[in-house]
């Protein structure tokens, strides 16, 4: 089963990187300036899918998993 | 001009798409489709004062009924319900490509184990069993013999959903190692590349390799007809060679409707998303064309 995990950082600037909690494993990482609500970021420290689900404050929760009819 | 964007998550594609939209000066309503309640009516997705709602759902289900939906109510929408529904079902792409007598591979459809084998049979080996609904390569199968073909409609059969149950026998056709992805909009091609790789799918989502491709007249002939079969609209146009890649010969086995770019972008030197915006703006400009034609035959008949 999902269970949902969020984690809540703060912006600092609109040009400045965001850093962010990763939910998964606690530790601090980047996301672009121009990060968007519904964004998909890959965790550089676990490869995780994680997605973007508000930017004040800025918080990450695990992507949901594939489903058969994702695609094109 | 006002755009919504329907999504359920944003790729690369998707924040191209804004980035582009943005920058040109368009507002942009981002409508996550999870969030949102669609009655016989009305929505509430904030679409009362859109131009235009593009939908990338990323998925099929989400979006055949959101588009429906919101034609339902009057929202300009691209691509419109009736392309998704022929593009997302992989046997009506393949009707409406054959009833415009668009070269496509030989298919038939069955819907029991039996009839399916019977197919693979009329068909040969090496041929190809795939899910009538799926992207990204997933689930199909290139079939080499008769024992695997029984083990695999086995499989198939116990899946559990009833789309499994729709057997999707095609034809093997022998590409020169790689397909054509062709972007385009209502049949004019934004971009093209090939899409290479030693194993027998060559999606870019199954990691082949891109190259910018210059389409000739004949596949240019063929995208176009390939767009106007399944209704228009903004489509990645899917060709294979046939017979090498100095024939000049084409079979198009299929068209998508919530065409994915990003990789596009990167194998050629094409903006696309700027691209893609120069066709949204043509395309609200044509809608309120057609709204003002509509109003003007009114004050006349009335």
């Amino acid at each position: 089963m999902f269970l949902a995990t969020r984690v809540v950082c703060t912006m600092t600037s609109e040009t400045d990187p965001v850093l962010a909690e990763d939910p998964i494993t606690g530790e601090e990482i980047e996301l672009p300036a121009d990060v968007e609500v519904g964004e998909i970021i890959d965790s550089p420290v676990t490869g995780t899918e994680l997605e973007v689900i508000s930017l004040d404050p800025v918080t990450l929760e695990e992507a949901p998993e594939l489903e058969e009819d994702w695609g094109e | 001009m006002r755009v919504g964007v329907l999504y359920s998550r944003i790729r690369r594609d998707e924040k191209l798409l804004l980035e582009a939209l943005r920058d040109r000066g368009h507002a942009v309503e981002k409508i996550d489709v999870r969030d949102q309640r669609f009655g016989l009516t009305a929505t509430t997705a904030p679409v009362e004062d859109l131009d235009v709602v593009v939908d990338r759902c990323l998925s099929t289900s989400r979006s055949l009924y959101a588009t429906q939906f919101l034609e339902t109510y009057g929202v300009p929408v691209v691509n419109a319900p009736e392309t998704a529904d022929i593009c997302a079902d992989k046997a009506k792409n393949s009707l409406a490509l054959a009833a415009a007598d668009v070269p496509t591979p030989e298919t038939e459809v069955a819907f029991t184990t039996d009839a399916a084998m019977e197919a693979i049979e009329s068909f040969g080996y090496p041929c190809v069993l795939k899910p009538v609904v799926g992207s990204w390569g997933r689930l199909m199968a290139k079939i080499d013999s008769k024992s695997a073909a029984e083990a695999i409609l086995e499989h198939k059969a116990t899946l559990g959903h009833y789309e499994h149950k729709v057997f999707y026998v095609q034809e093997f056709v022998d590409k020169p190692g790689r397909d054509i992805r062709v972007l385009a909009a209502d049949g004019e091609p934004i971009a093209a590349m090939t899409r290479a790789a030693d194993h027998w799918l060559t999606n870019a989502a199954k990691g082949g390799e891109t190259a910018a491709f210059d389409l000739d007249e004949a596949a240019t002939t063929l995208v176009e007809r390939a767009s106007e079969a399944v209704g228009g609209g903004l489509l990645g146009i899917d060709l294979m060679e046939v017979g090498g890649t100095d024939s000049g010969a084409y079979t198009v086995h299929e068209v998508n409707h919530t065409v994915e770019f990003k990789a596009l972008t990167q194998a050629t030197d094409v903006d696309v998303p700027a691209r893609i915006v120069d066709w949204l703006e043509a395309t609200v400009a044509a809608f309120d064309d057609s709204d003002q034609t509509d109003i003007d035959t009114d004050e006349v008949t009335a």
